[in-house]
């Protein structure tokens, strides 16, 4: 059925065994970040190593689509240049506005072209950009205390 | 006559229609808006092919087609409420209303008896959808005035314990809903109003669960103000309802200004007309009220009492069903006194977006999140809930459908 579209096992996978889900002691940024339409929410660390992306950390309560999005985000962020992470969300949110047409770089985004079906369910697209919209704010707020 | 719900479900159209892959839908979403049966689409329609004018102006007689059909209509809501056409205000929605009286005190001038200052208080209650939650929050800024509020307890009723100290010689307000949107808990107003009035103070309640399922008689409440929205009461979308005891009305400053609320104009001055003009500014809502009064006529046909009596027997078989699943937590009384059939709930692990999202996928339409009520969800522990809201229309094959849309869920996300 469609909704396995939504539900690929990957999805399940990290919703059961999110990645990282545990808030480092030390952070070059740590932001809060809600969906007020329905009360998800997310703490986010990010640590920095000059140009590379050291160490996201979070935690929160969601939905397993966002839940397994930002476990997904941790996995495929960690040890990477900011620029090439920059490179991958600006993919992953151009995926998610896709309304079904586009299956995603798998090269690129790895785990996280299971999250494309979510491109066809308007009211999930938030649930699935949590993380990453955490993400880009802490990344922006590190970047401005490095320098 | 004798209630046939699936009679009832053949006057709205959309209940024929299917969802996702053919699926029947199955509509248990009616707390947040309810359907419309085609007397209340054919009364909005052919307000407009018939007799669409500005009402109360104009000398023409589709001027007094419509401004015939808007005060009948007006006079439909007072006689469904137990009160006068002049006590009943039109206004865009319940959220509308309670904006207004909110602003409305807000503009009192010391001397009024709604003027609000540094000392005074204003009494809400924990269970409060944010729409009547935050324009009490924002007149208690804007005046000085303190917020305080009824708690929840643990079996989702109000701790009336401290109602004599809560409700004090300061308090000029207490505003609270009469049923939850969430629990759907119904408050027992009475130790509310008898308390409230013995200090000089205003009920307003938010009856916007209550209305549209239960005989409400202002009057036997014993109550100040009332907000509702049409589109919760089979009506349309973009009216509502405010209304207030004549004498508080008179004394109460508007809210919005502008053409049809005044008495007198000068370049530098105005004065209001009475109420329920002093409340409608502007060319109102007029397709809308006159569809309210369809739907108010509508249900008033099948009555009140039997609509209720309906979903109280609907409550229980699903209250039942759910209890019998494993890992179900009913969020609200888990009994029928004094409850109404808005039911919420969790389920073990599975979060409630992702159990919607499956039962969506079943054709049945349910309600997730925090319900506008987050100081309400946070209090409980519960970030999240699924709520199913019967109505008039549903049946227990609807239910039936559910439960076993949840045992479905559960195994959908325990591979």
């Amino acid at each position: 059925m469609q909704l396995d579209n939504l539900y690929q096992e990957v999805i399940l996978d990290h919703y059961k065994n999110p990645q990282n889900k545990k808030l480092s002691p030390t952070y070059d940024a740590q932001v809060h970040h809600i969906n007020p339409s329905c009360g998800d929410e997310i703490t986010l660390n990010v640590t920095l190593d000059g140009q590379t992306v050291k160490a996201v950390t979070w935690d929160g309560v969601g939905c397993s689509i966002s839940q397994a999005s930002v476990s997904i985000l941790t996995d495929l962020l960690i040890g990477k240049e900011l620029s090439q992470a920059q490179v991958i969300a600006d993919s992953f949110m151009h995926l998610m506005q896709s309304k079904g047409t586009e299956k995603g770089d798998e090269n690129l985004l790895e785990d996280a072209v299971a999250l494309a079906g979510v491109s066809q369910y308007p009211a999930r697209i938030k649930c699935a950009l949590l993380g990453w919209m955490a993400f880009k704010d802490a990344s922006v707020q590190a970047l401005a205390k490095e320098n | 006559m004798t209630f046939d719900a699936h009679a009832i479900a053949k006057d709205f159209p959309i209940l024929d229609r299917t969802i996702r892959d053919g699926k029947r839908l199955v509509y248990l979403d009616s707390g947040a808006t309810s359907q419309k049966p085609n007397v209340v689409i054919d009364a909005e329609s052919n307000f407009y092919r018939l007799n669409n004018a500005a009402v109360h102006r104009g000398a023409h007689q589709l001027a007094e087609e419509a401004t015939d059909a808007y005060e009948g209509a007006r006079q439909i809501v007072a006689n469904f409420l137990n009160a006068h056409s002049e006590e009943v205000v039109f206004t865009k929605g319940a959220t509308e209303s309670l904006n207004l009286v909110a602003y409305a005190m807000g503009n009192a001038e010391p001397g009024n008896r709604f003027h609000l200052k540094a000392g005074d208080s204003i009494v809400v209650t924990e269970m409060e959808h944010h729409a009547n939650l935050i324009p009490w929050q924002q007149l208690a800024a804007r005046t000085g005035a303190t917020l305080k509020w009824f708690s929840v307890t643990d079996d989702y009723r109000l701790d009336l314990s401290n109602i004599d100290s809560l409700i004090d010689a300061k308090t000029k307000v207490v505003a609270l809903t009469h049923q939850s949107n969430v629990l759907g808990t119904i408050n027992p107003l009475e130790a509310i109003t008898r308390r409230a009035h013995e200090v000089g103070a205003v009920v307003v309640l938010d009856a916007c669960q209550s209305v549209p399922h239960m005989a409400v008689d202002v009057k036997a409440l014993d109550i100040d103000f009332l907000a509702f929205s049409g589109h919760k009461a089979v009506g349309p979308t973009g009216v509502g309802i405010f209304w207030g005891r004549a004498e508080l009305l008179a004394e109460l400053p508007p809210f919005l200004t502008g053409g049809s609320m005044i008495e007198n104009v000068t370049m530098t001055t105005a004065t209001w007309a009475p109420a329920p003009k002093k409340f409608e500014a502007g060319v109102p809502n007029m397709a809308q009220a006159v569809g309210l009064g369809a739907a108010l006529t509508y249900l008033t046909k099948i009555g009140m009492e039997n609509i209720h009596r309906h979903e109280i027997a609907l409550t229980a078989y699903l209250l039942e069903g759910l209890a019998a699943i494993d890992d179900i937590r009913i969020i609200g009384p888990a009994t029928t006194g004094l409850r109404g059939g808005s039911i919420s709930f969790t389920l073990g692990d599975i979060h409630p977006h992702d159990l919607g999202q499956y039962l969506d996928s079943q054709g049945i339409a349910v309600r997730t999140g925090h319900h506008c009520a987050w100081p309400l969800t946070r209090k409980l522990g519960v970030p999240a809930t699924t709520r199913a809201s019967v109505y008039l229309y549903n049946t227990t094959e609807d239910l039936d459908a559910l439960i076993a849309g949840v045992q479905g869920a559960q195994k959908y996300f325990g591979r």
